[in-house]
């Protein structure tokens, strides 16, 4: 058997133990809920075209706009047809339009002649999208990476604290153990993410954002290797901060910077995120660069240049966090004497490898 | 080359501490050697080094004459002295799990799992979580554990600590078949009486050095001195006059005594018979107790 076999097999388990976790199960399906919810209501809740209470003379201007009319027999009537709620606007004598508490658009500019307007810069993507799918897809980098990362430094303490793992070191190569856990790791957040996506396409084609979909489509082809070399990057340090600690309760106080990590890159984009300098220095950083350069070109900002450049940078810091999580991790492994310093952790490889 | 398991100059330091000191002994195949000492001795250490989870600062040890390699360790079977499963994990599954990682197809780690925890007494709680078992019962499931692969040599940290009487009955016979079908079995003990049941060789070691190693006739007559036991009718007290007896215990008709080397069992014999019935003479050989405390003194 060679390491490839043994880290198949350590990833084998970690899954299927995942896998039959309730709390995993539960916290995906209501993932998918919310991918759902979010996909296909807010078409459904905006309702069409408002209703116009009018008298069947004036009501010519408004059918041709393609707002529904109800017919109604007088202005006083066409009101009390408002308050009753069965119409959302009225047109009366003057003209006037009548409405509870909301300027109808739709309705006055049917009745109006607007100038025609020419947007010298168009914006590629109405503002709330905008504003929304940054935010998705932060919080999808945010809450998978932090969700998976934790899930890898407990399975690592398990191991350590019921002390399976010196019969694991005898049989397999610490990093084929590492490697194992990473595998599976990622490849439950990319599960994960993957029935989300598939749920929410599935939401903006059944809400017929399809328009949407086409938008998104580059920058979530974008998102997948940035967000899996960003998920190594983090996985690496929770995997260190794991085997630095011997039970699961003391997991809090190696964890602060990981969780910084994490976090600060996370606000950074939500806040930062119509701040274009701002946004181009996060989209290098590899922290932020998994979110942070999906949304520049999502909103038509970056260059394919430099998406390759800032993928690039992502690389070898992963790289380098992986290598340098996994000498942690094997310096640590085998102490099961309380918290190893990572100094100590970084010096002192005890397996023969 | 001979199917032996040698350590040869085995050295380990933590930080300023050196806690084995040139540590050379031979483990063979088809015997059961018991490795004891004292806490903090060294036995887990030398054990971890065998199993590579630790790494010697200098010697080495060889199986069958080579150097072991992680692909030869692989095939060894190894209970740590911290116990530990997968809590969450029903024992046939971690088992067959284990049985995989060393290196079986997963159907003959499944197949080897059944056989095992039948052998155990554990097949009725195979698909159990191990948390729910009790300790005893956790302590099967951990020998199942070391054997599942079928190990071409066994190496177990105190295997008895903490399993009832009718469970250690279960793992000796256990470990007995492996060292019949010619594993060398090497086990650690607090227990000495159970080490004296059980073992074929001995490894004694004290302060990171090996004290003394070989069989167990090879200990004893070593460390025999000439003393015997004398059982007669009435008083024994005679003894003390007799040239070349030195008493250790005198209990009414019981005396225990030493021979000087040039004195004759025989003749004291002789001697007792002269003064009424003797109801027993024999030599007094040392319990491992007794050799295991001269030799770490």
């Amino acid at each position: 058997m060679n390491a490839m076999q043994a880290t198949r097999l350590v990833a084998a388990r970690e899954i299927r133990v995942k896998l039959r976790d309730r709390t995993f199960l539960i916290s995906t399906v209501v993932f998918l809920l919310i991918a759902a919810a979010a996909t296909i209501l807010p078409p459904l809740l905006s309702g069409g075209p408002s209703t116009v209470a009018v008298t069947e003379a004036a009501a010519g201007p408004l059918r041709a706009a393609g707002l529904e009319v109800l017919a109604v027999p007088d202005d006083a009537a066409a009101e009390q047809a408002v308050r009753d709620g069965d119409a959302d606007a009225a047109v009366v004598t003057g003209p006037a339009v009548l409405a509870m508490n909301d300027a109808p658009g739709d309705v006055v500019s049917a009745l109006s002649t607007e100038p025609p307007v020419r947007l010298l810069n168009p914006d590629a993507v109405d503002p709330v999208v905008a504003f929304l799918v940054p935010f998705a897809f932060a919080f999808i980098f945010f809450l998978t990476s932090q969700t998976f990362g934790v899930q890898i430094a407990q399975s690592i303490i398990e191991e350590k604290q019921t002390r399976i793992v010196e019969i694991l070191v005898a049989a397999v190569p610490v990093r084929a153990l590492l490697a194992g856990k990473m595998l599976a790791g990622t490849i439950l957040a990319l599960g994960q993410i993957a029935l989300v996506a598939v749920v929410a396409v599935a939401g903006m084609a059944f809400g017929d954002n399809g328009a949407l979909l086409s938008l998104l489509g580059p920058a979530i082809g974008w998102f997948v290797p940035f967000f899996l070399l960003g998920f190594v990057l983090i996985a690496s340090m929770w995997a260190a901060a794991g085997a630095l600690v011997n039970r699961l309760e003391d997991i809090g106080g190696v964890s602060m910077p990981v969780q910084l990590a994490v976090m600060l890159p996370f606000f950074a984009v939500i806040f930062l995120n119509d701040n274009v300098t701002a946004m181009r220095v996060l989209s290098y950083l590899p922290f932020s660069s998994p979110t942070a350069m999906p949304l520049r070109l999502f909103n038509g900002d970056a260059a394919g240049w430099e998406l390759v450049v800032s993928l690039a940078l992502l690389l070898i810091t992963a790289a380098g966090f992986l290598l340098a999580g996994a000498r942690v991790y094997e310096g640590s492994l085998l102490r099961t004497n309380g918290r190893t310093s990572i100094r100590t952790a970084w010096r002192e490889r005890e397996t023969l490898g | 080359m001979t199917n032996v398991l040698r350590l040869d100059g085995v050295d380990r330091s933590f930080g300023d501490r050196q806690v084995l000191r040139n540590v050379s002994f031979d483990v063979v195949a088809g015997r059961m050697t018991g490795f004891v000492g004292g806490n903090g001795a060294g036995k887990t250490t030398t054990m971890r080094i065998i199993l590579g989870v630790l790494a010697a600062d200098a010697g080495q040890v060889t199986w069958q004459g080579e150097p072991l390699s992680r692909e030869v360790r692989r095939r060894f079977g190894y209970m740590p002295e911290e116990r530990g499963l997968y809590p969450k994990m029903s024992v046939r599954e971690q088992v067959t799990y284990l049985g995989q990682l060393h290196g079986l197809t997963a159907e003959a780690a499944r197949r080897a799992t059944d056989e095992l925890l039948e052998r155990v007494g554990l097949a009725e709680r195979g698909n159990d979580l191990l948390d729910t078992l009790s300790l005893g019962n956790q302590q099967r499931a951990q020998i199942a554990a070391a054997l599942v692969h079928d190990p071409e040599v066994l190496v177990l940290d105190e295997p008895f600590s903490g399993l009832d009487p009718l469970a250690v009955d279960t793992v000796v016979g256990v470990l007995r078949e492996r060292a019949a079908a010619g594993a060398p079995v090497l086990f650690s003990s607090h227990q000495l009486d159970v080490v004296e049941r059980l073992c074929d060789d001995l490894v004694i070691i004290a302060d990171g050095s090996i004290r003394a190693a070989g069989s167990r006739e090879q200990l004893r007559s070593a460390y025999t001195t000439a003393r015997y036991e004398l059982v007669v009718e009435t008083d024994a007290g005679w003894l003390r006059d007799q040239p070349g007896v030195s008493l250790v215990d005198l209990d009414g008709a019981r005396a225990v005594f030493d021979l000087a080397t040039d004195a004759d069992e025989q003749q004291v014999l002789r001697a007792a018979l002269e003064r009424g019935p003797v109801r027993a003479f024999r030599p007094v050989t040392p319990t491992l107790a007794e050799i295991f405390r001269e030799v770490a003194k």
